[in-house]
């Protein structure tokens, strides 16, 4: 099915060279979206659709430019070739600019997983009962919940290729699915939501509706009549939900873009200790069935599995051929890209690796600290590793979770908070393609009163 | 202007019985409304950094949506292809959420006109090239003049042209042209060897490219940036806890948008979801508080001719010295709650349905010297500028990311503290306003306001205002 694609891409390159590029490398994707969201046991909204892309990049020399169209007649893509060439004119000369090396081409051997049938086969009205399960599954776990903002199903099946003038040309096809419901809570004037949720490349792999609306209304129920704690320097549990949050940001940190700028606090750092020793965080876009995996990158450079921080020890940067080249290493396979611009840098399946010990364990552990499940805001400087954002959560008092927290903030530097991870949880999940188990770091700045 | 002056029926040859023919087939199943989004979009960006033009892309996306809307419930569909058979069966996609009722009719479509706030003399998709190469120059070499600490400019410009035109079965005939420019500065400076710091600095709004010669330059977009990277190699760790906080004016009006915007939007109400539900008329601020969302405010980000449903925009008041008066509707919600469309029916592009969103979100200015307001505060926190906000509008709990704050000390401004997160209640913190200044300034232009994964373009302003108390998520006590 992809073969149609990955022709597409192939003409487009050979149009660009013929026009005039030294160079050039074509992005085709395809997609087909589907979503329904029922809210108060009624369908709220329904969304069905297909679009498609091609994005090209050519090279004049050292000169790259990129356009993009959705337009796939002949008149569209000469205009695209066109639209790319000209603006070619207008960029500088970057020696690091240019295809990967010839080399560094090819795509993983063996079958990701990456395309699931059963996603194609599920018909509108399972769909809807997916989405109707699980918010009912909220509604009937207790009498607080009395509202919700309703439950939501989709599905993405798609269709991505890729060519260069180097010869790569291939393609794959995907699917995801997704199931999340965020259920409100109310008792007295106490409001509060949260939620729960799952996304996988096959529908028999999600997490049940029932559970999920189950988990959800508990979380939210929980959570009504929270405190504003006084301000103090606690221990602080990451809830894994949330713990994702700090690999995410950890990402920008190692992504080769920041770190040949400059603007990283993880910048000429390899080879040191920047996380504490219970710490390994590994990158692989080749575990079958995940939601960060493929066959290649958007260079068409082979994925792998790269560790990147050792026991604590920073081990690699993730880099596409430009940001390898700008510091004088290899790719390692991240080139990410949607249809305009450069290749970035993306991650594949980004984790920490589980530890020992429970989440319970964990929490039983501290004394006087603050176990977050939920963060808002955007206070994070990855220049200056700097971090302060809202939190909620439960306080704990001797090993146990006291009464609900919010309107707080947590504060430190990432620098910091790394090497202070004191506990890694056993309960690694992929729901997403960054993934984290519980994390207690020894001691963060909780503000509130 | 006849509909056969408009872009879509000239470029693509759309006609009016098109429209209704695609409207008639989204309701043949029955429902009570009906609209076809049509989008055009040229895009053109520009990044440097080095002191190399490293990119320069040209897009184009065109595609039509197909919203079927019966009761409460929404059926959408999309195409990126604007062939008759495909625009059906989008319709027809789109009809199955009215399951099977009489067909609906569709009214005669008249044209409907909207405001006239940008008009497009040089639409900046016409430009070369070139031209706007320079801008990005002319940035990069400001900044670095601007202090020898600086070792990284970063320069990123954006422009595009959006031609929309919608047609829906109450009637609605309306199609607007949309440009919009943008230059972003990102400046890294240190001492030698020393750690690095980040400044940022950017803008732009609904006009070409004389946006940066007439309103703010290139040159000064980079200076601005230098300064605040520059200003932060002195910061000091920021305190934590409960503070009086003066926020500047301008952008720091991103505290209106996290802490009562969010939650007016109608469609929260409507389900009962929002702190802010069954509010109206209440004391939900100080009475130094009025807080307007204002889509009319000629060449500015957040503004529209008309709103993506085709009404036109309107200035809407929130909050009336502290009272809360409004919220801000799209049409389903008016019709649902039995109230007047706001022109608040936005969406990202023709992919998504339309959802209440906000425009130009300001205080009104008050009375105090703005110095005065400084001179006030005992001990306490300035922030001049900030980064992104978030909210729960449920718990109405809010936090928006200050980047550029110094101590108040004895009302003196003092030394210069690292970025930190403030966090407060929506419904309560604008009580605590005590003191409002007479310096209103909008923002420069660079706001983008997400919501259930949809971005568009926003703009918020603010006056001078002191807050007597507010958690400040700084590091020492």
């Amino acid at each position: 099915m992809s073969e149609h694609h990955v022709e597409l891409a192939q003409d487009v390159v050979k149009m660009a060279v013929a026009e005039g590029a030294s160079a050039a490398e074509c992005v085709v994707a395809e997609g087909w979206e589907f979503s329904v969201i029922v809210r108060m046991r009624a369908v709220e909204r329904l969304k069905e659709a297909g679009s498609k892309g091609v994005g090209l990049r050519v090279l004049l020399g050292q000169r790259s430019a990129s356009a993009y169209t959705s337009d796939w007649s002949r008149e569209g893509l000469r205009e695209l070739v066109r639209r790319a060439l000209e603006a070619a004119r207008f960029t500088s000369e970057d020696s690091a600019a240019g295809l990967p090396d010839p080399e560094e081409l090819g795509c993983v051997d063996q079958d990701l997983g990456l395309f699931s049938p059963d996603v194609l086969q599920l018909s509108v009205d399972e769909k809807i009962a997916w989405a109707r399960r699980a918010e009912e599954a909220a509604l009937a776990y207790d009498s607080r919940i009395a509202n919700s903002e309703g439950a939501e199903f989709t599905s993405h099946t798609g269709v991505h290729a890729f060519a260069n003038s180097l010869g790569f040309a291939a393609g794959y096809r995907t699917s995801s699915v997704g199931l999340s419901v965020m259920p409100v809570a109310r008792e007295g004037d106490s409001m509060e939501r949260d939620y729960w949720y799952d996304n996988k490349r096959k529908l028999s792999a999600l997490e049940s509706p029932e559970e999920i609306g189950k988990r959800a209304a508990e979380r939210a129920v929980r959570r009504l009549h929270p405190r504003k704690v006084k301000t103090e320097r606690v221990p602080v549990v990451f809830e894994a939900r949330v713990a994702r949050s700090l690999i995410s940001h950890l990402f920008e940190a190692i992504n080769g873009e920041a770190v040949y700028k400059q603007a990283s606090f993880l910048a000429g750092r390899l080879g040191q200790r920047v996380a504490s020793t219970a710490v390994t965080v590994v990158d692989d876009a080749t575990l079958p069935g995940l939601l960060g995996s493929a066959p290649f990158d958007d260079e068409g450079v082979r994925t792998r599995r790269t560790v990147v921080i050792e026991q604590g020890v920073l081990t690699s940067y993730l880099l596409n051929s430009y940001t390898a080249r700008k510091l004088g290493l290899k790719t390692t396979g991240n080139a990410n890209r949607g249809l305009a611009g450069n290749p970035g840098v993306g991650h594949g399946n980004l984790f920490v690796l589980p530890g020992q010990h429970s989440p319970d364990d964990i929490i039983r552990s501290v004394e006087r600290g603050l176990l977050i499940t939920e963060l808002i805001g955007f206070g994070v400087n990855i220049v200056t590793g700097d971090y302060s954002r809202g939190a909620a959560g439960y306080w704990i008092e001797k090993g146990e979770l006291a009464y609900p927290v919010s309107g707080v903030t947590v504060s430190g530097n990432l620098k910091d908070i790394l090497m202070a991870i004191e506990a890694v949880g056993n309960d690694l999940e992929f729901r997403t393609s960054v993934a984290c188990p519980t994390l207690l770091v020894g001691a963060m700045m909780v503000a509130g009163r | 202007m006849g509909f056969s002056d408009s872009y879509f029926a000239r470029h693509f040859g759309i006609t009016q019985q098109d429209l209704e023919r695609y409207l008639g087939t989204a309701l043949s199943l029955g429902g009570d409304f009906a609209d076809l989004y049509f989008e055009y979009l040229q895009t053109t960006s520009l990044t440097l950094e080095e002191s190399l033009i490293k990119s320069a892309t040209q897009g184009t996306s065109l595609g039509v949506g197909v919203r079927v809307v019966a009761g409460d419930r929404t059926g959408y569909a999309y195409t990126d292809d604007l062939d008759p058979k495909r625009i059906l069966e989008a319709a027809r996609v789109a009809a199955r959420i009215a399951q099977a009722q009489p067909a609906t009719p569709v009214a005669d479509l008249r044209i409907r006109r909207g405001h006239d706030l940008y008009p497009v003399e040089v639409p900046p998709s016409t430009v070369p090239l070139a031209q706007k190469v320079n801008l990005l120059i002319r940035a990069n070499e400001a900044a670095f003049q601007f202090d020898p600490r600086v070792f990284l400019v970063q320069v990123s410009y954006v422009d595009s042209v959006k031609e929309m035109l919608v047609a829906a079965s109450d009637g609605t005939l309306a199609w607007d042209t949309q440009p919009m420019v943008r230059l972003n500065v990102v400046v890294l400076a240190r001492e030698a060897g020393g750690p690095p710091q980040r400044g940022y600095a950017g803008g732009g709004g609904r006009m070409g490219l004389e946006f940066f010669e007439t309103r703010k330059t290139p040159e000064e977009f980079a200076r601005e940036a230098a300064r605040q990277a520059v200003v932060q190699l002195e910061a000091v760790e920021a305190p934590a806890g409960e503070l009086t906080v003066v926020l500047g004016p301008g952008w720091p009006g991103i505290l209106l948008h996290e802490a009562v915007g969010h939650g007016l939007e109608a469609d929260f109400n409507r389900k009962g979801v929002s702190a802010f539900t069954g509010r109206i008329g209440q004391q939900v601020a100080s009475p130094l508080v009025t807080v307007i969302d204002d889509g009319t405010i000629p060449h500015r980000r957040g503004s529209i001719n008309i709103d993506d449903e085709g009404t036109p925009t309107s200035r809407t008041v929130l909050i009336e010295n502290g009272i809360l008066r409004g919220y801000l509707f799209d049409k389903l919600s008016a019709r649902l709650m039995n109230a007047t469309p706001t022109g608040n029916g936005r969406r990202e592009s023709y992919q998504h349905p339309p959802i209440p969103r906000m425009t130009n979100t300001y205080m009104l200015a008050g009375d105090m010297d703005p110095e005065e307001i400084i001179r006030s505060v005992k001990w306490g926190l300035y922030c001049a500028s900030f980064g992104g906000g978030q909210v729960d509008i449920t718990s109405g709990n809010f936090v928006f990311s200050a980047t550029e704050c110094y101590l108040i000390e004895d009302g003196k401004l003092g030394r210069p503290v690292r970025g930190a997160s403030l966090i407060g209640n929506g419904p309560s913190i604008l009580h605590h306003v005590t003191m409002v200044g007479n310096d209103l300034q909008l923002d420069d232009g660079v706001g983008v306001c997400g919501k259930e994964g949809q971005h568009v373009p926003v703009g918020v302003g603010l006056p001078t205002v002191r807050l007597d108390r507010i958690t400040v998520g700084g590091t020492v006590r």
